[in-house]
């Protein structure tokens, strides 16, 4: 179908006003919105994501993709809630206690909004006890820590250790990120996953909701 | 060239310093602490750290400034100590330099992102403005660490308000050649809009060690006609006992350097993980 056609091609190139506009007409012509997400909006996604990893598509371009992603899902979410449709999963994310850097947590944050996860982004110098309370109170099965420093990195094994001592580990997934952070740090802490790109996350994210 | 670089310049090339912040860690910076502010807090360590590298024998010393902008500096609720801080870290470094190194004042980039619209051109530029101008009793002016082009040159145009000279570098770490800024741009594509600007050095920092900054070196000399700053992390980091290690000896780190007096480097230092024994190793391996 041509015109769902220039909807993917519209992430894929980032244009959100035509992205917009591609998936009113698509509504209004009665076109099954599940069906808009997982025949051109992910797939569109996807090779934004391939692209990335083929360094043919850099931060700005993942950026501009996922925008109009997003601003395509504003309409179609509300129709998939009424159908009683979950998102893809419930992130709480933040840049860890004692860290103040946000380019990293915001690029993952806007992937993953793209990629259907609902995030609840909880800032910078986050709290364990602030991670712990957006599981509790608003239903986060996902957390998603960054930290740019060496020195604030052990945040994030504080903020596992808290997560357990709260008794709700069972309830998450754990992922990591962030430049000094390694799979070795995650495996060491109790992560349960780590990625080193907003792109990479995505997929972890995916990975860890399914699991 | 401006009359400090031809200066500095003229016996060839020129040894800066090494890392800051780990140094001002091993002297009781807290992690989440901001460095800057010890510019008015513990003047004395900081002094420790810039006399440090003036004994090892950098000839350029910077300042412990690089987040010394509004932006930054809100985050740790000293937005309204901008002047004070600047000015207090260039007194700092010149106390320690007397006449035996030039300071150039650091400054960072604000760590928000343009294009995700959380910060606005007109912002960044009157930070930046801000920032240089109370470093204006630096000998130069050296944003670096930058990842985003535009963001840079709105820098390199704030700071070039001051009439002081100024260095642009910026971060290359991405892409399958380790080539590319974060945001994609090429080391032709950062020579190219960085002079055009108005920078006077064009320049490589963090990010990399140094073995895989040479041909990143080599092509920004390839670039320009303005001299080339270039500083190396010691290697990548990496975790052992729950610490982060830089692996690169200074010896390595000075045999490698070779290579970048080769490419016909400028001015080489060393940026995460470097200590003033990689300067007094610099210093044995290029100049000697």
């Amino acid at each position: 179908m041509e015109d769902l056609k220039k909807l993917y091609d519209a992430i894929l190139t980032g244009n959100f006003k035509i992205a917009r506009e591609t998936t009113q007409q698509a509504l209004a012509a009665g076109i099954d919105p599940q069906a808009l997400v997982q025949q051109q909006m992910i797939p569109a996604m996807d090779e934004v994501g391939r692209r990335y990893e083929a360094n043919e598509y850099f931060v700005p371009e993942l950026l501009i993709s996922a925008r109009a992603m997003k601003a395509s899902l504003e309409l179609i979410r509300p129709l998939l809630a009424a159908k009683g449709a979950e998102p893809a999963g419930r992130v709480a994310i933040g840049t860890v206690k004692g860290d103040l850097h946000d380019i990293g947590k915001n690029l993952v944050a806007a992937m993953l909004e793209g990629a259907g996860f609902e995030v609840i982004d909880l800032g910078v110098d986050v709290s364990p006890e602030k991670f712990i309370t957006a599981v509790n109170e608003r239903h986060a099965t996902l957390v998603a820590m960054s930290a740019l420093l060496t020195t604030t990195m052990n945040s994030m094994k504080t903020t596992v250790e808290a997560i357990k001592a709260a008794g709700v580990r069972q309830k998450v997934k754990i992922m990591i990120g962030g430049a000094p952070v390694t799979q070795k740090y995650a495996d060491e802490i109790g992560a349960d996953g780590y990625s080193n790109n907003a792109n990479a996350a995505v997929a972890l994210a995916r990975k860890l909701v399914a699991a | 060239m401006t009359s400090v670089l031809a200066q500095l310049l003229g016996p060839g090339l020129v040894i800066t310093d090494g890392a800051w912040g780990t140094q001002l860690q091993a002297l009781g910076l807290l992690p989440g602490e901001c460095p800057d502010g010890w510019n008015l807090t513990h003047p004395d360590r900081v002094r420790q750290v810039a006399q440090s590298y003036v004994d090892a024998g950098s000839r350029v010393i910077l300042t412990n400034t690089f987040r010394s902008n509004r932006i930054t500096l809100a985050g740790h609720g000293l937005a309204d100590r901008v002047e004070e801080i600047n000015r207090a870290g260039v007194t700092i470094s010149r106390s320690a330099a007397g006449a035996r190194a030039r300071v150039f004042a650091s400054i960072g980039p604000t760590g928000k992102m343009l294009m995700m619209g959380e910060v606005t051109e007109e912002e960044v530029f009157a930070a930046f403005a801000e920032q240089a101008a109370a470093l204006q009793a630096a000998d130069a002016l050296v944003l670096e660490t930058f990842t985003d082009l535009e963001e840079a040159r709105i820098a390199v145009r704030a700071a070039k308000t001051t009439g002081l000279p100024v260095i642009a570098s910026m971060v290359f770490d991405s892409g399958k050649d380790k080539d590319r800024t974060m945001m994609g741009s090429t080391p032709e594509q950062v020579a190219g809009v960085l002079a055009e600007a108005g920078a006077d050095v064009i320049g490589a920092n963090c990010g990399l060690g140094m073995e895989d900054y040479i041909p990143v070196a080599k092509r920004l000399r390839a670039a320009t006609s303005l001299p080339v700053w270039i500083k190396p992390n010691a290697g990548l980091p990496e975790l052992a006992d729950g610490h982060i290690v830089y692996r690169t000896t200074p010896a390595e780190f000075a045999r490698l350097a070779g290579g970048l007096k080769d490419a016909g480097v400028s001015f080489v230092g060393g940026c995460c993980g470097t200590t003033p024994e990689f300067v007094q190793a610099l210093h044995a391996a290029l100049l000697a």
